[in-house]
């Protein structure tokens, strides 16, 4: 597998280190507890991998850490226990959904931050340009006209 | 000898580049018009050399000349001829010469295409573009030069292209989104001409929309390609990841996103103009950082690099130079008069503002979520990482935001609007689709849905805002249609609006209502799924050029009616011993059935997955909708008699095409 | 007013101070959670004597951790290394990850033993309560029984004297021990 990666790493530019679907069939006890598997494991990062969730990651450390979510699981952990787990084990790297915290907090902020402040500005702008707009001229009038016939003629 | 001229002939490419970058330049300093005349033949020159180097190498990999080290590395003999030739770009060496190719490419187009325009302006279009020439040319020939040969060692025979590469979809998605990424630079240059004669008019927004209009369809077209490609390809149904490479593209798409619009504004209204002028440095400032994120290895990505600190520190200094060096000349040369233009709050260009700050405010959270961990480590503080739950949760409620306002965009008047006008013209057919989103809530099989529901109402907003238009502008007292009212930039608007609201209302129900199963199958089994029955019927091996494939055939059916057979397959490829998940799928516009081989379990078990997706296609036939929109806005007639027209902006005049 | 224009100018400056900076950082270097910490708590079988062990076992410290396995080809490359080391007094700490144990005792036979015990870790589990993503990798344990430090990779002569003979104090120069480890 690492040699491969390796191959993979010098041959191709596009290239996904990983080709091949990851496909395992766990018996779940629950419908719901599916659906949080599935959740919960494309939300942690592979530690060993380039880029890529647990989920999609043939990596054994993937496979491995594939197993624990489906067990703690089926145990009855719920996310946080399992997150809390995963992060006292590999770090805050694992988490995809960075947890806010004094690093993370500008980063959850930027987005509403940004658009207030941008907002801000549009207003302001519309406002200094914005005392009502005068009426047209007879000129203007004109001009328009004439340019609508040209348009449509 | 054929690898020697290559090389040759790129060298005397970047020559000619450099002259194209000083002579016009200087020319247009002095008002020499000799040496401003020279431009366009300077660059079709380029292009004519850059062009031949590309078909050498290309031979090069047809007849499979190992000697060369791109080749050995990225070709094979067993491999299929096109996609020996495609094997080019599949690499960085390569793919870096079609990146210059494209950009040549570009500079013949606006060398051919601008006679009308002033000398001067073509001199210091030119110009800048071949600044942009000879970074990339240096940049190939210092760093990555394809030509290399390996001897004496040579190989005898190729290490093969990368599996995935061995596809239609990335034959054509490379250049294309090349075509994007690098026509950006046509705007970059106006605006960077503009800005140094001091010339930031209706004009120069004229001038260049017709080109950002087309660099930005062939990004979107390139992107849609690259969505689709991985949805088929990597084999596990994903459209969309928020990978650094798939942001790299993305963060321009959506600064030409605004840039489209505010070039609108600029043109018809003379105002914005330092905001646009800053939008287009910034669209392809952003190409060249995705060149740099992409190419230096200085974030993770699931798309192996070839990274290298030597290569990116080039980048990086070529990167500083051009947008540090257009953004000083920014800083000293934008207008330092705000324009006499004026409009209310309730207006178009409002609208149009809102949108740019919309779009951009979701560039710079992608910037954002993209750098943040390198950030953290350069800083010491700890690694993090940003993946698709961040970018969701951040990305989905801004473009949500942005709908209203394309809703309300079209139909809207320059300068001076109201508010009850617009109400006036979409409170009844808005309040229909209000009644028709939270019905179609409702079809789903968990009961009502709240994220379909509003889906339906944005995108049912968007639609209605592009048909109203579309119908005041046809709709003539007299009683016959104004057909000829739906000019071609009107149209491209109204493709493009509503292809968006295809890619939203596809993304959102393909994510709510994706039906996944990952189930141990043998021959003989049975499975229910989105109200298909899949059976497997055999398995069995298959020999390709290439490689051996373990196949299974799948007989799906609806009601005891038969509905397609699938064979997904399992190649190993002989080469790289590779192993390969080649879905199969049964694609329709409102859903897709993907069957995916896995392992085999046991004696004849395999492990299988099912999904059914329903309105994926919608994603992909919407983005295609945005390209071909904003390409189809060039056929517009004012583009092409560009010159002769007055410069000054039509003032306040409803109905006049966007 | 003019200054504002600059915003962008000065903007662009920062991104690419962190670009360059990026440049000389590994994105794929990854320190472990569990420094600072005390090594998680185990009881397993050792992997020649087949007695029960604890994570009280790996003492005293400041001892090496060294995770290997036969299926994993670098640590063949990494053994005569780790062999000098132990040849020269470093206690080393084998913890044989998600292997066969017949066949690591059969590799320690050949290759020869250079750890003081072995945790025979066959499902993987202490490695994964200790953060362990691959092999080779090696911890250092202080005298105190907590986690001092973590290398990925195979360890050798630069990157022992480099990050790992500072928590071994009582060692002297080891330049002869990279001859050592060329001829075995």
């Amino acid at each position: 597998m690492r040699r491969l990666a390796l191959l993979v790493l010098v041959s191709g530019l596009f290239a996904p280190a990983v080709v091949w679907a990851v496909i395992e069939t766990y018996q779940f006890s629950s419908p719901d507890l599916e659906a949080r598997y599935h959740t919960l494991s494309q939300e942690l990062r592979c530690p060993k991998c380039q880029n890529q969730n647990i989920a999609d990651s043939n990596a054994p450390i993937a496979r491995d850490l594939r197993v624990v979510l489906y067990e703690q699981l089926e145990t009855g952990a719920s996310d946080e226990e399992i997150l809390a787990y995963m992060v006292a084990r590999y770090g805050e790297f694992v988490r995809y959904r960075p947890g806010v915290d004094r690093n993370t907090l500008f980063l959850w902020a930027a987005p509403a931050l940004l658009l207030v402040a941008g907002a801000g500005l549009v207003v302001r702008q519309a406002r200094r340009g914005g005392k009502r707009a005068e009426p047209l001229s007879a000129t203007e009038q004109e001009e328009i006209s004439r340019l609508l016939r040209e348009q449509n003629g | 000898m054929i690898p020697e001229l290559g090389h040759v002939a790129l060298i005397i490419a970047f020559c000619l580049a450099v002259g194209l970058a000083l002579i016009p330049m200087w020319g247009s300093m002095r008002r020499d018009v000799t040496a401003m005349n020279l431009a366009p033949t300077l660059a079709v020159a380029v292009a004519l050399f850059v062009a031949v180097a590309f078909a050498l190498l290309a031979v090069s990999f047809l007849q499979d000349d190992f000697t060369v080290a791109v080749v050995a590395a990225n070709s094979n003999s067993l491999l299929p001829p096109i996609f020996k030739f495609s094997a080019l770009w599949g690499n960085h060496e390569g793919s870096l010469l079609l990146w210059v190719l494209i950009l040549s490419g570009w500079m013949t187009a606006v060398a051919l295409f601008s006679r009308g325009l002033p000398l001067l302006m073509v001199a210091r279009v030119l110009s800048v573009m071949g600044m942009i020439a000879v970074g990339f040319l240096a940049f190939s020939l210092l760093t990555s030069n394809p030509f290399e040969r390996l001897l004496p060692n040579t190989p005898l025979d190729g290490n093969d292209l990368n599996p995935l590469l061995q596809d239609p979809g990335l034959i054509i998605h490379p250049p294309l989104l090349y075509m994007g990424y690098v026509g950006l630079s046509v705007p970059f240059a106006f605006a960077i001409a503009a800005l140094l004669g001091g010339r930031l008019d209706a004009s120069w927004a004229r001038w260049s929309r017709p080109w950002t209009n087309v660099a930005w369809g062939f990004l979107s077209l390139g992107i849609m390609l690259g969505s689709w490609w991985a949805y088929y390809e990597l084999g596990w149904g994903g459209w969309w990841f928020w990978d650094p490479v798939e942001n790299a593209s993305f963060m321009p798409w959506l600064m030409g996103a605004a840039l489209v619009h505010s070039l609108a504004v600029t043109e018809k209204r003379g105002v914005f103009r330092s905001w646009t002028v800053l939008l287009a440095i910034f669209a392809f400032s952003l190409s060249l950082l995705g060149t740099f994120l992409v190419r230096s290895g200085v974030l993770t990505s699931v798309h192996a690099f070839a990274a290298d600190p030597e290569r990116g520190l080039f980048i990086l200094i070529f990167l500083a130079l051009v947008v540090g060096g257009s953004l000083l000349l920014y800083a000293l040369r934008a207008p330092a008069v705000a324009s006499r233009v004026v409009y209310s709050a309730v207006s178009r260009e409002s609208l149009l503002m809102a949108n740019n700050l919309v779009f951009t405010v979701a560039t710079v959270v992608v910037l954002l979520g993209t750098l943040f961990p390198l950030v953290m480590d350069a800083f010491s503080l700890g690694k993090y990482s940003v993946g698709p739950p961040y970018f969701n949760a951040v990305f989905v409620p801004l473009m949500a935001l942005v709908m209203p306002f394309m809703t309300v965009g079209p139909l809207s008047r320059w300068r001076d609007d109201t508010a009850a006008r617009w109400l006036h013209e979409l409170l009844v057919p808005g309040i229909a689709i209000v009644a028709i989103a939270v019905s179609l809530g409702f079809l789903g099989k968990e009961g009502f849905n709240l994220w379909i529901a509003l889906a339906v109402l944005l995108a049912g907003w968007v639609a209605l805002g592009v048909v109203k238009d579309a119908w005041r502008r046809l709709a003539n007292p007299g009683g016959s249609l104004r057909w000829r009212s739906l000019t071609p930039s009107f149209m491209g608007m109204a493709v493009a609006h509503i292809g968006f609201a295809g890619v939203v209302l596809g993304a959102v129900v393909v994510t709510q209502q994706n039906v996944e199963r990952d189930l141990r199958m043998a021959v003989g089994d049975q499975q229910e799924l989105g109200g298909y029955r899949f059976e497997m019927l055999s398995v069995g091996q298959q020999a390709g050029p290439n490689y051996l494939a373990d196949q299974a055939v799948f007989a799906v059916t609806r009601d005891g009616q038969p509905v397609a057979t699938l064979i997904p397959e399992k190649r190993r490829y002989f080469a790289s011993g590779q192993i390969m998940t080649e879905a199969a799928i049964d694609a329709s516009i409102w859903r897709d059935l993907y069957i995916a081989l896995g392992e085999p379990i046991g004696e004849d078990a395999w492990a299988v997955r099912l999904q059914y997706k329903p309105m994926v296609r919608w994603l992909w036939l919407g983005a295609l909708m945005i390209g071909l929109g904003a390409l189809l806005t060039v056929a517009d007639r004012r583009y092409r008699t560009q010159v002769q027209r007055r410069d000054a902006p039509v003032v306040g005049v409803a109905g006049v095409a966007p | 007013m003019r200054l504002k224009r600059f915003a962008p100018l000065l903007g662009f400056v920062l991104l690419a101070g962190l670009l360059y900076k990026g440049l000389s950082i590994d994105p794929t270097a990854l320190p472990a959670a569990r420094v600072g910490q005390p090594f998680p708590s185990f009881t397993q079988l050792e992997l020649t004597s087949g007695r029960e062990i604890t994570e009280q076992s790996l003492s005293p410290g400041p001892a090496l951790v060294n995770v290997w396995a036969t299926w994993c080809y670098s640590c063949r490359l990494e053994h005569p290394y780790l062999l000098a080391l132990a040849a020269r007094g470093v206690p080393i700490f084998g913890l044989n990850y998600k292997d066969d144990s017949v066949k690591a005792r059969e590799w320690l036979l050949q290759l020869g033993d250079p750890y003081r015990l072995n945790v025979a870790d066959e499902q993987g589990l202490v490695g994964l309560d200790l953060g362990v993503y691959g092999a080779p990798e090696t911890y250092v344990i202080g005298a105190d029984g907590h986690i001092k430090h973590r290398h990925v990779g195979i360890l050798d002569e630069g990157v022992f004297d480099r990050d790992f003979v500072k928590y071994f104090p009582d060692m002297g120069v080891s330049g002869s021990v990279g001859a050592a480890a060329g001829d075995s």
